[in-house]
Order: C-alpha cells, then sequence, then structure tokens
C-alpha cells in the first residue's frame, strides 16, 4: 500500500496525465491507495478459495483412481458456482431458542477475521497491503481471536452436542497455537541474526528480505538450514491443526457423535463457516510459505524491471506445492482421536520447538559452519529420538504372527 | 531404516504414485463416463426375464403351462392361458403379467421351462416414472425375437436353435414312420 | 433438537457419587442411521466423560423374515434368498445352504464343481476382506481412499462373477449337486488374471496401511478380546483367530477339497483390533495361494451330480446341520425334513455376524466413544445377515 501512494504521488506530480487531471488532494489519493489493495485481496483470494475447493476435489478424486467433477463447466471449473448457487438458495434455520445475535454473527467473525491476515502476507516485492512492524505478531493475535468465533458458533446452537464439539476443538486450535508460535520464535532469531547490528523485526517482509542472496535466492531460505527443517515440519503441523485439516480434522468430520460447532447450520452461514477454514489454511500456508520458503524469493528477482512480476509467480507456485501436500495428506492419513491430538501437542510438538531454539543458538553461536551444523544436527536428532523412545512409535509396531500348525 | 513418521511417509509416497499414475496408466483411472460410455456386459449378464418367438409374434414357444408361474421364488408372474369359444384351451397365454419390482432376477423360471420360451435380458434401464402400474410388464413388451436373443446371447442361443432343432427332427422322423425309437437314442426327460 | 435435549434429561441418567464432584453420565444413541454406515444399527451407549461405561446393541432394522420365508418355499426356491443374507458374500452362503441340504439328501458333488466352488468361494474372501479393511480406515477418517483402492480390485472379481454367473452380487450359483453354470476359458483366464495381479495390489496396500502410526495409534490396545472370552462367546471367523482361538472350519471339517490344498492359518495373540485388521491381510495372501492350487489343478467333468432334478427335488426325512468356513466366520444351516420332503419344515442360520456382535459391550468398556466405532468396524458386520 505504501508503494502504491508513492506511486500515485509520483503519477501526479511528475508525468502527463497528473497534471492534465489538475490537483487532487492527497488524502483521495491515500484513500484509493488503500482500497485497491483491499479489493485486490478480496478478489484474489476469494476467487483462490472457490478455485481451490475444484482443486482439492479432482485432486481427491486422481488419488482415489477416480475423476473429479467433469460436467458443469470444462472439466468441472463451474463448479464452485454452482456449489455457490446451491448453498446460496437453501434454506436459513435458526434454532428456536437460539442466541440469535451470536448465531447471526459467529459466521460472519469466522469470515473477517482471517482475512485480516493476508493483509499483512507478502504476495510479492513490494506488494503488500500493510508492511507493519509487527506482523508475525499480529498474524498469531488475529489466528487465535478466530478462536472466539467458533466458540460463538458452537455456544449459540444451544445444542449440548456442538458445544462438546466447539469446545474440543478450541482445545485443538489453541493448544496447537504454542508450538506453531515457537516454531516462528526460531525465524525471527534468525531474522535478527542476520539483521544489522543484530537488531530483528517482526516484520514479514523483513523475514522474506532476510532469506536473499545466495544462490540464486534459493539456498538463503531457512527450511535448507536443520534448524529450519525442524521448524518447517512443525509450522506445517500447526497449520494443519489450526485449519482442521486431517489428520486432525475432528471439528469438521467428527464421525462419531458430535457434529462439531457448525452442527446447526445451514445454507449461506456454513458456506461462510467453510470459507473461513479454507481462508485461514491459504493464509496460514503463506505464512509457511513466507517464513521458511523464501516468500517471494526465487531465481530472477532481482532484475531491474520484471523482477517483481516474477516474484508474484514465484510466491505463488511455492502456495501451490504447500497446499498440494496439505490435500494429499487429507487424502492419504486417517484421523487422530482427541486425546491422543492433545498428547501430541504438548508431549511431543512442544519439547520439539524448545530445543529447535536450543539448536538454533548453538547454531549461531558456533559460527554457523560445519560445526555448528553438527552440533545442532546431533542435538535435535538426539531430542526427537529420546522423545519418540517410549513413545507411541517404539510401543506399536509391526508385529509378527504365528501360524497354526 | 526405519524410523518414527516413516509409515505415515510411506502412505504418502503411494498416493503420490497414485495420482501421477491416473494420468499415465489405464488401471489406475477406472471411471466411465456412463451414459456416454457404456462397460459392455459378459454374456450371461441377467436382469428381467422375457418371452421368445420363432419369427413372428403369434409363433410365441410359451405354452402356459404354468410351470416358471409355481417355481418362482417371489411369485411374480401371473398366467392365464387362452381358450377358444368352446372353452379348449389353446397353447399359448392370454394373459402373462411380470412384476418386475417384485422379480428378484434369479433365473429360476429359466431353469425350469421346459420349452426354452423364457429368457433373461440384459437390459438395466428400466426407469419408469411410477412405480406401481408402470413396472408390470404385459405380454406385448415381454416378446422379443429370436434374433434379439441371438443378439444378446450368441453361444446360448445356438445351443437352444440346435436342441430345438435335433427335437423337432425327432418328432418329424416318429411322425413319418411310426417305429419304435433305435436303439441308442435317449428318450426326452423334462 | 430441545425435544432431543429433554429427552436426555428426563431419560433416566444415573448420577455417579465418584469422588468429590458430582458427575452425570450422558446416555446416547448411535444411530440406525451411521455416518460410517455398516448397515441400519443402533447403540445405545451411556459414556462417563469421554469413556463408555455401557453399550447395548438394537438390531433388527433389516429384519426380513428370511426362515419363515423358507419354510414356505421349495428347496431350491430359497437358494435366492441366501444370496441375500450377507449381500457381500453371496456365494459363501449359497455354499453353506447348498451343503446342508447335500448332508441331508446324501447327494455327492463331482470333483470339477468342487473345485469350481473352492474358486469361487476364496475369490470371495478376498473381496471380502479388502472391503472390510477399506470400511475400518473410512471409520477412522482417512476420507475413502482405501475404500476406493479396495473397490477397484473388487470390481475385477465381481465382474468375473457376472461372466459367470449373471449377476455381480446375487449369483445364485451354487444348486445341489454341484454349480450352474460351467467355467470357460475365458473365465479362467480373468481369473488367473486377478490372481496374478492381487500380490502386487496387497503390497501396495499394507505400503499404505500397516506401518502408518496413526493407525497403529488408534489401533493397537483397543478393543482386546480375551481368549477364554472369545471361547466363551462362540466367537468365530478372523475375530476368535485373531484372539489366539486355533479354529478354522477348512481345517477341521475339511469340506470341499480343503483337505487336499495345502494352506496356514494364521493366528494373533493379542486380539486387539490391529490383529484384527492384519489377520484379514495374511487370510488374504493365503488365499491367493489356495486360488494358485485350484486354478493349475482344475480336472475336467461334470459339474453338477445327474440325478439331482430340478423340478419335485425331495429331501429324505431327517435333520441336519452343515457349516463353512464364510470370510466372516461360521455359517450354518439346521434344516429339518419332515416325510414329505418337499419344503423344510424348520430352516435355521446361525449367523456368525450376530454372535460376534454379542460381545461388543465387553469390547468397548474402557475405551473412548471414538474407540466404539473402529471397534465396531473391526468385527465386520453386514446388517443382512445380522437381522436376516
Amino acid at each position: 500500500m505504501e508503494t502504491l501512494y508513492q506511486l500515485l504521488i509520483s503519477i501526479k506530480t511528475d508525468t502527463p496525465i497528473g497534471r492534465w487531471l489538475g490537483p487532487v488532494p492527497d488524502w483521495w489519493l491515500r484513500a484509493v491507495a488503500i482500497v485497491v489493495p483491499v479489493v485486490l485481496i478480496l478478489a484474489v483470494f476469494l476467487t483462490l478459495f472457490a478455485f481451490l475447493t475444484w482443486v482439492e476435489r479432482k485432486t481427491l478424486g486422481r488419488i482415489q483412481n477416480r475423476l473429479g467433477p467433469n460436467r458443469v463447466g470444462p472439466i468441472g471449473l463451474f463448479q464452485p458456482i454452482a456449489d455457490g448457487l446451491k448453498i446460496l438458495l437453501k434454506e436459513d434455520i435458526v434454532p428456536r431458542g437460539a442466541d440469535a445475535l451470536c448465531h447471526f454473527l459467529a459466521p460472519v467473525l469466522f469470515l473477517t477475521v482471517p482475512l485480516m491476515l493476508f493483509s499483512v502476507l507478502p504476495i510479492g516485492r513490494g506488494l503488500i497491503a500493510v508492511d507493519l512492524n509487527i506482523g508475525i505478531l499480529f498474524v498469531f493475535a488475529v489466528g487465535a481471536a478466530s478462536v472466539l468465533a467458533l466458540f460463538m458458533g458452537g455456544w449459540a446452537s444451544r445444542n449440548k452436542f456442538s458445544l462438546l464439539g466447539a469446545m474440543r476443538s478450541m482445545a485443538q486450535i489453541v493448544s496447537y497455537e504454542v508450538p506453531t508460535v515457537l516454531a516462528a520464535v526460531v525465524v525471527l532469531m534468525a531474522v535478527s541474526a542476520a539483521g544489522k547490528h543484530g537488531v530483528g523485526s517482526l516484520s514479514t517482509v523483513s523475514i522474506v528480505e532476510a532469506q536473499a542472496g545466495g544462490w540464486v535466492n534459493v539456498s538463503g531460505w531457512f527450511i535448507f538450514q536443520p534448524w529450519g527443517l525442524v521448524g518447517f515440519i512443525l509450522f506445517f503441523i500447526g497449520t494443519l491443526a489450526e485449519s482442521a485439516r486431517t489428520p486432525f480434522d475432528l471439528p469438521e468430520a467428527e464421525s462419531e457423535i458430535v457434529a462439531g460447532y457448525h452442527t446447526e447450520y445451514s445454507g449461506f452461514k456454513f458456506a461462510l463457516f467453510q470459507m473461513g477454514e479454507y481462508l485461514v489454511m491459504i493464509a496460514m500456508s503463506g505464512f509457511t510459505v513466507t517464513m521458511f520458503l523464501g516468500g517471494y524469493l526465487g531465481p530472477g528477482v532481482d532484475l531491474p524491471r520484471m523482477g517483481w512480476l516474477l516474484s508474484i509467480f514465484w510466491f505463488f507456485a511455492k502456495l501451490a506445492v504447500m497446499i498440494f501436500i496439505v490435500i494429499l495428506a487429507r487424502g492419504t492419513w486417517p484421523r487422530v482421536r482427541v486425546d491422543q491430538l492433545m498428547g501430541f501437542a504438548w508431549k511431543m510438538l512442544l519439547p520439539m520447538a524448545l530445543v529447535n531454539i536450543v539448536a538454533f543458538g548453538l547454531w549461531f553461536y558456533l559460527g554457523s559452519g560445519p560445526m555448528g551444523w553438527a552440533v545442532s544436527v546431533a542435538l535435535l536428532i538426539a531430542a526427537f529420538a529420546l522423545l519418540t523412545l517410549g513413545g507411541t512409535s517404539t510401543r506399536l509396531g509391526k508385529r509378527t504372527y504365528r501360524y497354526s500348525s | 531404516m526405519k524410523f518414527p513418521g516413516k509409515g505415515l511417509l510411506d502412505g504418502v509416497f503411494v498416493t503420490i504414485r497414485n495420482f501421477v499414475g491416473s494420468y499415465f496408466e489405464k488401471d489406475r483411472l477406472v471411471t466411465v463416463q456412463y451414459p456416454e460410455e457404456r462397460v459392455s456386459l459378459p454374456e450371461n449378464s441377467r436382469t428381467f426375464p422375457f418371452l421368445v418367438y420363432d419369427d413372428e409374434p403369434d409363433k410365441m414357444r410359451c405354452t402356459a403351462c404354468k410351470i416358471c408361474e409355481a417355481e418362482c421364488p417371489p411369485q411374480c408372474i401371473y398366467i392365464v392361458m387362452d381358450r377358444d369359444e368352446k372353452g379348449k384351451p389353446l397353447q399359448h397365454p392370454k394373459v402373462f403379467d411380470i412384476d418386475i419390482s417384485v422379480c428378484m432376477q434369479c433365473q429360476i423360471c429359466v431353469e425350469v421351462c421346459p420349452f426354452d420360451a423364457i429368457k433373461m435380458d440384459n437390459d438395466y434401464e428400466k426407469s419408469r416414472y411410477g412405480r406401481f402400474d408402470e413396472l408390470m410388464e404385459h405380454l406385448p413388451d415381454l416378446l422379443k425375437s429370436n434374433e434379439y436373443y441371438h443378439k444378446i446371447k450368441p453361444i446360448e442361443a445356438t445351443a437352444v436353435d440346435a436342441k430345438l432343432q435335433a427335437a423337432a427332427e425327432r418328432k418329424a422322423k416318429k411322425l413319418v414312420s411310426p417305429a419304435p425309437p433305435a436303439p441308442g437314442t435317449t428318450p426326452e426327460t423334462d | 433438537m430441545i425435544q432431543a435435549q429433554s429427552a436426555i434429561e428426563s431419560s433416566g441418567v444415573t448420577p455417579s457419587t465418584a469422588g468429590i464432584i458430582e458427575t452425570q453420565t450422558l446416555e446416547v444413541s448411535i444411530g440406525p442411521q451411521h455416518p460410517s454406515t455398516h448397515g441400519v444399527f443402533r447403540m445405545d451407549v451411556v459414556i462417563d466423560g469421554e469413556v463408555v461405561v455401557k453399550l447395548k446393541p438394537v438390531m433388527g432394522y433389516l429384519h426380513r423374515n428370511h426362515e419363515q420365508l423358507a419354510e414356505k418355499m421349495t428347496w431350491l426356491d430359497s437358494m435366492p434368498y441366501t444370496d441375500r443374507l450377507d449381500y457381500f458374500n453371496s456365494m459363501a452362503n449359497n455354499w453353506a445352504y447348498a451343503l446342508s441340504v447335500e448332508k441331508l439328501a446324501g447327494i455327492k458333488v463331482p470333483e470339477r464343481a468342487e473345485y469350481i466352488r473352492v474358486i469361487v468361494a476364496e475369490l470371495t474372501r478376498l473381496l471380502n476382506h479388502t472391503v472390510a479393511i477399506g470400511f475400518l480406515l473410512n471409520d477412522m477418517g482417512a476420507w475413502f481412499t482405501p475404500v476406493l483402492y479396495a473397490f477397484r480390485e473388487r470390481e475385477k472379481i465381481v465382474d468375473l462373477f457376472e461372466a459367470v454367473s449373471g449377476s455381480r452380487m446375487m449369483c445364485n450359483y451354487y444348486r445341489f449337486g454341484g454349480v450352474r453354470v460351467d467355467f470357460d476359458e475365458k473365465m479362467l483366464a480373468m481369473a488367473r488374471d486377478i490372481v496374478e495381479r492381487y500380490p502386487q495390489f496387497l503390497d501396495e496396500f499394507e505400503k499404505l496401511l500397516t506401518e502408518n502410526e496413526v493407525l497403529l495409534a488408534r489401533t493397537q490396545r483397543i478393543g482386546i478380546l480375551p481368549r477364554e472370552q472369545a471361547i466363551n462367546g462362540s466367537i468365530t471367523g478372523p475375530v476368535a483367530r485373531a484372539s489366539g482361538v486355533d479354529y478354522d472350519i477348512r481345517k477341521v471339517d475339511k469340506y470341499g477339497v480343503y483337505g487336499g490344498l495345502d494352506f496356514r492359518v494364521p493366528l494373533g495373540e493379542v486380539g486387539d483390533t490391529y490383529d484384527r485388521y492384519y489377520i484379514r491381510i495374511l487370510e488374504m495372501r493365503e488365499a491367493i495361494k489356495i486360488l494358485q492350487q485350484a486354478l493349475c489343478g482344475l480336472p475336467s467333468g461334470p459339474i453338477i451330480a445327474p440325478e439331482v432334478k430340478l423340478r419335485n427335488f425331495r429331501v429324505p426325512a431327517g435333520d441336519g446341520y452343515g457349516r463353512i468356513e464364510t470370510p466372516k466366520g461360521e455359517l450354518g444351516f439346521y434344516l429339518v425334513a419332515d416325510e414329505t420332503g418337499k419344503m423344510p419344515y424348520r430352516y435355521h442360520v446361525r449367523p456368525p455376524c450376530f454372535i460376534n456382535l454379542t460381545l461388543l459391550e465387553d469390547m468397548c468398556l474402557g475405551h473412548k466413544l471414538a474407540d466404539t466405532v473402529v471397534i465396531l468396524g473391526s468385527i465386520d458386520i453386514v446388517l443382512g445377515e445380522v437381522d436376516r
């Protein structure tokens, strides 16, 4: 937005069009510079959501040896439009005795809060809606705020089971926030280590720029460092849990008794819940890309004129890969049980995240050369082995069977 | 080398292999896009019964002997023999109804028919717009020609034709020369 | 929803005074419209927090009066109805009934028919076990991927059944004294093709599933059935063999030509859900071995005993019990014939799924609610057989 404002100012003062249009007050330009990114974000990411439902159904279909939807439009491209029309035309039921205001506000809040996440996502070089200097903190704060909408939905339905389901999914999201944030802390430490005079920044653009340099802008990515790889895995698991995707999709598909917090919603409100969920997924995948995969960096981004176009392309390519991995996870793995889910977060991911921070410290202070690599890799492997020792993976395992004689 | 998490990764590789393979290998994409493509049915495939006639609908093979009506497990066949003015039975049915909402496609009527008159069709597109009278098939709907029978079940139809031809020849020989049957031929049993 | 709530509050839930805080148990009814459909089946579960305290299975939603119907029809006419008992494995049901009647009437089956019966029955075992594993994974939340892989293989076997008997599921293939239709060269080639490709599919299926950590965590040590309890409850089939009960009717009775075929019977140790899942995979591998031997050793000859009449088939008076090892357990038919011998005087089915289901409560007590569905999936029930 800042760059757009400066661009508009320079158009007004330097170019012939600006002089021909006459005196335009600066605050008009400021307003245009605010509205255009907002509209662009809404247009791009909501269309991306609709397109994503189509991609998911086709991908799941191909994984399962079948075609996905292919009747509505060429190769089924108009399927999201058909789905949207169908869900708009459904009857909107509000249970009698439900808290009407909460019941109405919950899906609205669930949709709008994740939209705020996109304002600090850098899509390309110089293309970010608001370059907050507390970017990452804003991301996690907003992610936690969407939990409130979830609970409102469960509470307002006046249904014992959906209240239970809402409480369970709240517990899931909140407890997976902790290792996610700690995995992000490693990245912030790395950014401040790369910064001048050891001064870091929480801004997302500076996180991306800290990964620049290196061989064709690729080898500087944090995922290629040992602490970055572990951090990436932890953050990715956190992404799956925050957006309630398999293998953590208890809120969405509790096939046991509770259908979750969106039992009592029908029609367009249900669609808003789904939209919010997918938007959280896209946004958190975007932040995984930003923090560990170099954001919009890639070969050719430093070119003078076309660099920023290429940066947009690199960002969306990496986002597509991450989303493909999330969809693949949905098609492959079964669901964990609720107590196993909490045990996994608190007993396995959290200690691993803390050890990761120590490993980064060792790596940095040992000079980030071979010595630092060896020590940090050894520490991470030792911690992983210790945590899984006596845990589920070694106690359980493939057994051998005897045959009757 | 086993490490915790290896099972999950193996699963992902299987899924990726299926995903990529569905674009190249034929047996990893098994969808048949009905109604544009149809699977060709094997010969023995059966859905509902039909009555066979030779050459003309009047020359139907069925003699209204009512054996299939007696043997049908869910009792879905209803037959009334045609009689002339004096009440003498003509050997073909006046009414032959099969209720296809009751018929369970067990093929027992085909097995017990002594005249090879009722055979199994393989037409499965029998949707109707009503549930009661529309699902009752009457005699005109059930009569189909022997050529149709050859088309859907060639091997079986040729065998049946040969058997009927042999029986007709034996009967003709018996009528021409009323001699006892030659030794070696077995008498017909039903 | 409001009516349901007040019904729950007024339904005699007993507060338990365990500890300082007074807690209350919750009575939940799972079904009869199940999200993980095994049919129309209801479970009344009483849960204390998350742990199951009491469970009562309620069956009978699919009762179709099969036994009474058979007492009004001739012996041959109830053969198509046995197809519909366990509608996934219709060929196996047919064999059990044909075996019982042949025992009563003293009919001897020719050699080629016996081999064909074994081939078809083992193919049925293959298709039942893959689909059972697929649906078990579906209950656990792996969004239909294992189900569709299993169905891809099942389609090949079911196409073979259509080529042979005319119908994919309701085959009506066996007759007293043999089988109805002979296998010609094309069908034998199809069967050989299936048997050749099956081990490769099983390897891929196992790679997807067996060492998957989520599957291990969800199935190991869940729903343990001790060996003594399995014997006392007269459990049969893979459920019993997973608990260590060494009882396979193919080895005990040696009906058909199983006496001459070489195969092993896998047994489990612990008796939990993972054992029941893995025993099915091992049984599939053994079934492939049996199929290879049977397809190689198929003799030529008649396929039905010549003295059996189709109509007016009479059975001498007496009673008899014939049983076989279906993929779900021991399916037996108890038939009583009176002097006329035209139709059964008494006809009773011993359904394996129904008897295996009686121990559901013992397997589920102490586990969480989410495990109930998984345990039910591992017993592998088909409601057509449970309710007859």
